[in-house]
């Protein structure tokens, strides 16, 4: 797992944003528009009550409040509109960059290579593409919006009572840069507390997931009360945390509210004179004295957002940058096009001939050469077995054949032609892969079935699901082939979503098959069943099986054994059985647990 | 899953989670109470400057004040000496924020105090419910409930509620102020307040339909993304990478659609909410200039209501929302009340604390789970206290249940047979005691995200790095983690090393071995180890752990041969019973796997 990699980036990355705001150039201009106005008429509420305190309580008139009514009442109107623009854009700003983003992030993931995706865990890439985004997405509309309507709030202020009375103005707006200064200390310390509290909160989550699924254990070893005892533990680091950030929290609340009142109390000491001929100045003033902290809040927070988000800006950044370490060359696109535009009609048909040349390879995040001068002829139609104990590398081969990985040195022929002078999504579509664990997608089998040939009829169907014996699972399905199957496919069993794995295979009728054998136990029907839908499925293909069934490795046209990663013994089935050395010792325990198992089942 | 909870027990719950939090919620309360009275006070000097300091009004003093005010050396004194009153602001803001500080502090002191009481006691509880409850749980739907639901629970309490008392507060007190000075324009002032709030609630009610329906599709667009990505072989392969991005940029547009739909009304209520109060205000500046004007109110009166409507304008606009989602923390407790209300595992015999060094004793047993099939029949046998019991079985074949029978992690129902530890039924055995006897390794274990060495000791009060190497030795890991860059502080799990299969045994092994218990179950668990290791730790366990009664269940001759007596499993009936070299020879299953496994060599040439 790759946590943070990321060098900071310059003004808080917001550089990165600026080319996505391109398409919302019209929202983005409505909604400064409208905050900018909309503070504008914030301030001038306070006018109009000075104008009602000086003119009508102070000048002993009503002549003009008919007039008055109507311009007030215009002028809030006017003020809820501007509101209603810029909230109303705001908020297609947000959705929209979220959009944008996700669409970015999510289609530059399919053109990136394995190799990312073994380094990083499912769930830090999901969050780059979910969670990332919709916090820029909040960022350059919310944050922006209200940064925007609280700066321009200020400085009209300042503006107002410098225009009515500069001195009172000064005095007052002394107390400005104490709390600025005050407040920007504490910025750096709220952050740093926020995010101490969130990574609290998610060893807390690992706890409750800990304390659950291992149950059984922790009751067989008798140690509810230890481990309850530990979650206690950090349960109390979480609330003095927590805690801790409220008292920050509090002194940065109160010292707002105390700077208000500081301004508040300037006005009337210096200012209260006034009140005597100008009672409507002297209110103004304590309006704006009271209002002008809000807006320095407001800054300190779009600062603090700012810096978090700076963060998801770099990872989801970081992700948009990643470059595939598999690439199709400039000309192999122009001929056959990329994989969201393909050019079909270039595409030669394929044979399935695969050959591997003074192949040597090693994986890009791993030190040890895996393959070296390897050689390999696998013809059209037949086929392949590698074997091997758990975890000795045997997917390598697969990996390489499917352009997953590119060699270090050597090439891969695939109808005498080096695979590299092709595209991948050429050589994709004439391959099947059947997973060790079958993944199938949220939806209905149909669904599922046509995942490799959307064109394929209904009765093509119908006899992929026979040949692979899959026709009694789906006569199971209350509503048949449009059953959802649920996510991940979870509403089938193992064994059931094997067979439908298998019917997807042939349904996309590949030249070459690769297959992941699964280890996982099924009932011994549903074993069989999977055995003859192999048998099947190779029929005429190039087969390349991960074997662990024994019918499988015997029948292959050949065997490849790899023991620590390397390739150590290759042949038929007789050859390495007579040769006494990996395959043997294999094969024999294998047979043995077979033949256990069959006897006690 | 949520069966009718009484209303009692929500109640009793919900004050036992409140346990240690209630006096610092009460403190809160006041805290905010005080605040919001501090708050009524600055208009009120403010009035008071205006009106008889500056203004020269004697009459219409609340006798209250014009004491206070005589206290600080009368009118004329004040009017020459402004300062004065500035400090008396000064000092009432003060208070204010004390308060406001005081309410903060204790209110958050309080919400973690609740929520640390809900999450231990949720915690310890779900440790002590019974396996089986366990084994009928999803474990994402538990935590669900411990997390969200907890945190749904204490935004109820700690903000939904102290923030509509303190709104409440705030509104009772200043209309009151409000109404001290002058009846009818408070009466006036207060009219867009209904309205506020019935539109913000009824607003609240009807958004909150279409929030659930964004956040749903959200978690469609969440989980297509999701299973793109677990998925990602299978899209590469069969090349649907342009089929997945239209997919998915069709769901995020109609996503996207979906909160456009809404953003009008949002803009709509935000907006008619600013026409309201501000017309709240308007109404007051109309109303209070004329009264002026009639003599019947003064200037700093007519200040004063605007400060008061002020602070009124927005605490009024989050009552509509807040009131809207309280119904939300009524489904969480129901959540949380259900975990709650299981019963927790207790000791229904005598509990008493035998030597547990007797025989193992199975008299008639027969088991089912829930009701369902039957998975033991009548099971009978014997293991004499220090000798080995060899166990094979396929799949299904009751194996494991005797197991879990055995540890009680399933409790064996009267009239099913008895089991017994040196002639005492283990129904009358102290759970934990016996728990504490039974040392048990599984075919996959599960090892803590701890360090190595605290996995090993995880039993152990105290941590003695002696006695967990020399587990470590007897298990075959010494070596092993003597290997790792970090030695046994490595960390196993998500955030530190992946441990292979036969690694994770033999840490289990080990960690079994620390507990000293006079007897061990091996659950095919030396499966991933070869047989050069099996063997070894074997030999070590004899020599050291001699005494112990071991029942090992394995598919190995191998390892079955060396047991004093073993049982052949079928369908949860013994069907053969006997030492390795009476049963290698009888004819059964055992002499079949016999031959195959010693003659493999053989057979497959």
């Amino acid at each position: 797992m790759k946590k943070s990699s990321t060098k900071h980036l310059p003004f808080f990355g917001i550089g990165k944003i600026l080319p996505y705001l391109k398409n919302y150039k019209r929202s983005l201009a409505i909604m400064i528009l409208g905050s900018l106005m909309g503070s504008g008429v914030d301030i001038g509420v306070p006018i109009f009550q000075r104008y009602a305190l000086n003119h009508f309580v102070g000048g002993g008139t009503l002549d003009t409040l008919p007039v008055f009514i109507i311009v007030y009442f215009a002028v809030i109107v006017a003020a809820a509109l501007l509101n209603y623009a810029a909230a109303y854009q705001g908020m297609a700003i947000e959705v929209g960059i979220d959009k944008d983003l996700r669409n970015a992030a999510f289609s530059h993931l399919q053109t990136l290579s394995f190799s990312y995706f073994n380094q990083n865990s499912v769930g830090w890439i999901h969050s780059r593409v979910m969670s990332d985004t919709s916090r820029i997405g909040s960022l350059v509309s919310w944050t922006l919006l209200d940064s925007i309507w609280q700066l321009s709030y200020l400085i009209g202020a300042i503006v107002v009572m410098l225009v009515i009375n500069t001195r009172l103005a000064l005095l007052v707006l002394a107390v400005l840069p104490l709390t600025v200064l005050f407040f920007s200390l504490f910025q750096s310390k709220l952050t740093r507390v926020n995010r101490e509290i969130r990574e609290q909160n998610s060893v807390i989550t690992g706890n409750f997931n800990e304390g659950i699924t291992g149950a059984r254990t922790i009751k067989s070893l008798v140690i509810e009360d230890k481990i309850s005892r530990a979650f206690t533990d950090d349960t109390e680091t979480m609330r003095r945390k927590t805690v801790r950030a409220a008292r920050l929290r509090g002194l940065f609340a109160a010292t707002m509210h105390f700077a208000s009142s500081l301004a508040l109390a300037v006005v009337l000491w210096q200012g209260g004179f006034i009140a005597k001929s100008q009672i409507g100045t002297f209110s103004l003033f304590m309006s704006y004295a009271q209002g002008m902290m809000e807006p320095v809040r407001w800054i300190v927070d779009a600062i603090s957002d700012l810096i978090t988000t700076q963060v998801n800006i770099e990872r989801l950044d970081s992700l948009l940058n990643t470059r595939p370490d598999v690439t199709d060359s400039a000309e192999v696109l122009a001929k056959y096009g990329d994989s969201f535009d393909p050019k079909t009609e270039n595409w030669e048909p394929i044979r399935g001939e695969i050959r591997f040349e003074d192949v040597s390879f090693r994986y890009p995040d791993g030190e040890e050469t895996i393959l070296e001068q390897f050689n390999l002829e696998i013809p059209a139609g037949s086929s392949l077995a590698i074997v091997g104990e758990t975890g000795a590398g045997k997917s390598t081969l697969a990996n390489l054949i499917c352009r997953f990985y590119e060699p270090t040195a050597g090439r891969v022929l695939i109808d005498g032609i080096d695979a590299r002078k092709r595209s991948q999504l050429w050589l994709h579509a004439s391959i099947g892969y059947v997973l060790q664990t079958p993944h199938l997608f949220s939806g209905t089998v149909r669904e599922n079935l046509l995942y490799g040939n959307p064109n394929a009829t209904e009765e093509q169907i119908r006899q992929a699901l026979k040949l692979v014996s899959a026709d009694a699972v789906i006569e199971r399905l209350e509503k048949g082939l449009d059953t959802d199957v649920g996510e991940g496919g979870d509403m089938l069993s193992t064994g059931e979503k094997q067979l439908l794995s298998f019917a997807r295979a042939i349904l996309a009728d590949p030249r070459i098959l690769v297959l992941d054998e699964a280890t996982a136990s099924v009932d011994t029907i549903t074993e069989q069943k999977i055995q003859s839908a192999i048998d099947t499925v190779i029929q005429g293909r190039t087969s390349i099986v991960i074997a662990h069934r024994l019918s499988t490795v015997r029948n292959s046209d050949m065997i490849l054994v790899v023991n620590d990663g390397k390739i150590v013994e290759r042949g038929k089935h007789r050859e390495l059985m007579e040769k006494r050395g990996v395959y043997y010792r294999l094969y024999t325990r294998q047979y043995e647990d077979e033949a256990t198992s069959k006897i006690l089942s | 899953m949520n069966d009718t909870i009484s209303k009692t027990f929500k109640r009793r719950l919900l004050w036992r989670f409140l346990k240690g939090s209630r006096a610092l919620f009460l403190l809160s309360m006041l805290c905010a109470a005080l605040s919001a009275l501090a708050d009524m006070l600055s208009p009120q000097i403010v009035r008071v400057t205006v009106d008889h300091v500056l203004g020269g009004k004697t009459d219409s003093l609340n006798p209250l004040i014009a004491a206070l005010v005589e206290k600080l050396g009368g009118l004329s004194y004040l009017a020459e000496h402004l300062w004065v009153l500035a400090a008396a602001l000064l000092v009432t803001a003060l208070a204010k924020v004390l308060a406001l500080y005081g309410f903060r502090v204790s209110n958050t002191k309080a919400a973690e105090r609740l929520t640390k009481t809900m999450r231990d006691t949720l915690f310890l509880h779900i440790e002590h419910l019974p396996f089986s409850w366990h084994m009928k749980h999803h474990t994402g739907d538990i935590i669900q409930r411990c997390t969200s639901d907890i945190d749904t629970l204490k935004g109820f309490i700690s903000e939904q509620m102290t923030s509509i008392f303190r709104i409440v507060i705030l509104l009772v007190l200043s209309i009151s102020f409000m109404a001290g000075m002058d009846p009818l324009l408070t009466l006036i002032a207060c009219l867009p307040i209904p309205v506020i709030l019935i539109y913000s609630l009824h607003f609240h009610r009807k958004i909150g339909e279409a929030f659930l329906q964004c956040d749903e599709n959200e978690g469609k667009l969440s989980s297509m993304a999701q299973e793109n990505l677990t998925g990602v072989r299978v899209v590469r392969a069969f090349g649907r990478e342009r089929m997945e991005r239209d997919r998915f940029y069709a769901q995020n547009e109609y996503y996207t659609g979906l909160w456009m739909k809404l953003a009008r009304p949002m803009a709509q209520y935000w907006s008619t909410g600013d026409v309201l109060s501000g017309t709240q205000i308007l109404l007051i500046v109309v109303f209070g200039s004329v009264f002026c004007l009639q003599g019947r109110m003064l200037a700093g009166e007519f200040i004063a209501f605007l400060s008061y409507a002020a602070m009124l304008t927005w605490p009024v606009r989050m009552l509509g929302r807040m009131i809207a989602e309280m119904s939300k923390a009524g489904v969480s407790i129901d959540r949380i009340a259900y975990i709650m209300q299981a019963e927790e595992e207790t000791d229904k015999g005598k509990a008493l604390r035998p030597d547990m060094g007797g025989d193992i004793v199975f008299d008639h047993v027969s088991f089912a789970y829930d009701e369902g099939t039957e998975i033991l029949h009548d099971v009978s046998f014997r293991v004499k206290a220090g000798t080995t019991l060899g166990i094979l079985g396929g799949t299904g074949s009751g194996k494991s249940t005797m197991m879990l029978l055995l540890d009680k992690l399933y409790d064996l129902p009267d009239n099913c047979g008895t089991i017994s530890i040196g002639g005492i039924d283990i129904r009358d055995i102290d759970t934990r005691y016996l728990r504490e006897h039974i040392g048990m390794v599984l075919q996959e274990p599960y090892l803590f995200s701890r360090s190595i060495a605290e996995n090993i000791g995880i039993t152990r009060e105290r941590l003695d790095m002696d006695e967990v190497r020399e587990a470590a030795q007897a298990a075959c890991l010494d070596e092993t983690v003597q290997g790792f860059a970090k030695g046994y502080d490595t960390f196993v799990g998500e955030r530190g090393v992946t441990l292979s299969g036969g690694q994770k045994q033999r840490a289990a092994i080990a960690r079994m071995l620390t507990q000293q218990t006079p007897i061990m179950i091996f659950d095919d668990s030396l499966s991933a180890v070869d047989t050069e290791t099996d063997a070894k730790i074997r030999a070590a366990l004899e020599a050291r752990f001699g005494s112990a009664s071991i029942l090992l269940i394995s598919h190995r001759i191998t390892t079955l041969s060396k047991a004093d007596q073993i049982l052949v499993l079928e369908n949860g009936r013994i069907v053969e019973q006997g030492s390795h070299e009476e049963l290698k020879g009888a004819g059964g299953i055992y002499q079949r796997i016999c031959a195959i496994q010693s003659g493999a060599e053989e057979a497959v040439s």
